[in-house]
């Protein structure tokens, strides 16, 4: 054996070892955050509400309030995001213009949350009167969510062949209704996977939400559907402490004696069903693209 | 006019939709932009008040390491110190990690094995950062406690903290960056008798550098940025870092003092000032970003 096959050996089985290390560190921080957590999460716990001072407290408000927040979220950044990729990838010139457009929307992905975070603090917090409340909290998830939303919708846009809209246009369609109807159609697979990953990305934001959304949550209605209802849980313009935030807040002030089992067991809940939001934007894709094949 | 003529002479029912669509992903595109404008605005507006009308001097709030609002001392150098030194101690460790994986998974490891750890990644990439922090409390303080004696709260459980957190990303950029290399290239220089270690050390290394840079780059972004994982595990006392002793980041200070102050008060300004470095640190990571891609091409 020559002296570089045997540095070959040797290199290659230090980077083996090396790269096992990391596969033992990624189970002992999966089986860190799952095990103590998994076994706290029962019906009761999913079910019941938060305890201030004592022990056997749930997460219903907190789990609710993050799923209600995400899809307030996509309600305004959704079609925001996917107007801006539309415009951007149909309708654009290359000029300075759009390119600075895209340099906003650069520089906006990375700015740090809690910075956004404080934005919102000031603004729709402060300025506008909103005060802690789910709408200033999806506004700011809104700021958040817009870069890697339109930059999906842009790409899974982009994918689409332009044969079609060539056929289209051919057929004698308007611009507008090639988009529409063929464009569209085509790119909702990639749309829709990226909207489901921001909602997992949303799901677990806390450092925006503190001074945004709130770090306490108000007992609410579950049976009254009228959103201006002060007491309704529909209602945007309530406190709400999500789950993320919970777990935040649990451990840096919170005072009930079971902080450290209610919180790991929020975090199995909150990384369970990331994974789920993961699974389902693989599998939707996955078989909108396989009915559109047929 | 008359209605056939309208419809002779008038625009088409398709035009007027078309005019529309294109005003409406036209605004978009520009409520986003004006949006980073006024984010951009808002952050350098509120963020020189301390400077221009509180009458504290740029200078002094940038070197001066004595952060004590109660009596009017604003000086960030301890803070920005901490940021840099957890966010490149985390970057560092990272780094050959990530590359030794990104190099077992396109260069040594069977195809298969990319298909297995992508969702792995995935998953780990999306575990939210209040989780990490969780962890960092639970797990890596009293560690922490155990080998180098204090609390176990300050730079070094930040550090693990940030580099748990960023190796997800960092590891799947540069899986990304050995995959763009051209396999033509690994052939030719199996081809002229190269070892697998010379070929990845000479070839494929060289030719993905700035696709690891860039995630190196972005990584050690993401982790300067971040405010709760490392508030809850520093100990969060503005002063200078020590092995020992618990600090405090750009961040974590933003994090626990912002609802402690009143806004327009000195105190406050301050803190927006911070939020303005953050704000400039990440503009920096962004430019390094662009010059790294830019030098490629």
């Amino acid at each position: 054996m020559t002296k570089a096959e045997r540095i070959d050996r040797i290199a290659t089985i230090l980077i083996l070892l090396l790269a096992l290390a990391v596969v033992g560190l990624v189970i002992t921080v999966l089986g860190l955050i799952l095990i103590p957590g998994i076994s706290h999460i029962s019906w009761h716990f999913l079910t019941s509400s938060s305890q201030s001072f004592e022990t056997g407290g749930g997460i219903f408000d907190q789990l609710f309030n993050s799923f209600y927040l995400v899809v307030l979220t996509l309600l305004i950044s959704v079609p925001l995001a996917l107007g801006a990729a539309i415009y951007l990838n149909e309708y654009a010139k290359q000029n300075w213009f759009t390119d600075s457009l895209r340099l906003a929307i650069e520089v906006l992905s990375s700015l740090p949350s809690i910075v956004i975070g404080l934005f919102g603090y000031l603004v729709f917090v402060l300025k506008w009167g909103l005060d802690f409340s789910l709408l200033a909290g999806a506004l700011v998830l809104t700021i958040l969510n817009l870069p890697l939303l339109t930059r999906t919708s842009e790409t899974a846009l982009s994918q689409v062949p332009n044969l079609q809209r060539q056929a289209g246009l051919g057929l004698g369609m308007a611009k507008w209704q090639v988009i529409l109807k063929i464009v569209l159609p085509a790119a909702l697979p990639g749309i829709l996977t990226g909207a489901i990953l921001s909602a997992g990305r949303i799901f677990g934001e806390a450092a925006a939400l503190i001074y945004t959304a709130g770090q306490s949550t108000i007992t609410v209605n579950y049976q009254d559907w009228n959103p201006f209802s002060p007491t309704s849980f529909l209602n945007p313009m309530r406190p709400a402490e999500t789950l993320a935030v919970h777990i935040w807040k649990l451990n840096t002030e919170g005072l009930i004696p079971d902080a450290s089992a209610v919180s790991s067991g929020a975090a199995a809940v909150l990384v369970l069903t990331i994974l789920l939001f993961n699974l389902g934007a693989r599998l939707i894709g996955h078989l909108i693209s396989k009915r559109l094949e047929k | 006019m008359k209605n056939w003529e309208k419809y002779l002479m008038g625009p088409s029912k398709e035009r007027t939709q078309e005019r529309v669509g294109r005003g409406i992903t036209g605004l978009s595109i520009l409520m986003i932009g004006l949006l980073v404008g006024i984010i951009l605005l808002f952050l350098v507006g509120k963020g020189s008040q301390l400077f221009l009308k509180d009458g504290v001097s740029f200078q002094e709030f940038i070197f001066k390491t004595v952060w004590a609002p109660g009596n009017e001392v604003y000086g960030a150098a301890s803070m920005i110190i901490t940021s840099l030194l957890v966010t490149m101690v985390a970057g560092l460790i990272a780094l050959p990690f990530a590359l030794a994986v990104g190099v077992a998974v396109t260069e040594i490891l069977p195809p298969i094995t990319k298909k297995i750890i992508q969702p792995i990644i995935e998953l780990l990439v999306g575990i939210p950062s209040v989780v990490y922090g969780l962890i960092g409390l639970t797990v890596v303080v009293p560690i922490v406690r155990q080998l180098v004696g204090g609390t176990g709260f300050g730079i070094i459980a930040a550090s693990v903290v940030l580099f748990l957190m960023i190796m997800p990303t960092i590891t799947s950029m540069i899986i990304d960056a050995f995959q763009a290399v051209d396999q033509d290239q690994r052939r030719a220089s199996a081809g002229l008798g190269a070892t697998r270690w010379q070929t990845i050390t000479r070839i494929v290394i060289p030719a993905a550098k700035g696709g690891i840079l860039t995630a190196l780059i972005f990584g050690m972004a993401r982790a300067f940025g971040e405010a709760l994982a490392v508030q809850m595990v520093i100990g969060n006392a503005a002063i200078m870092p020590s092995i020992q002793g618990s600090a405090a980041t750009i961040t974590s200070v933003l994090t626990t003092g912002m609802g402690n102050t009143i806004l327009g008060t000195p105190a406050n300004d301050a803190l927006w000032s911070l939020a303005l470095i953050l704000l400039g640190m990440s503009l920096v990571f962004n430019l390094l970003m662009h010059f790294v891609t830019r030098k490629e091409a």
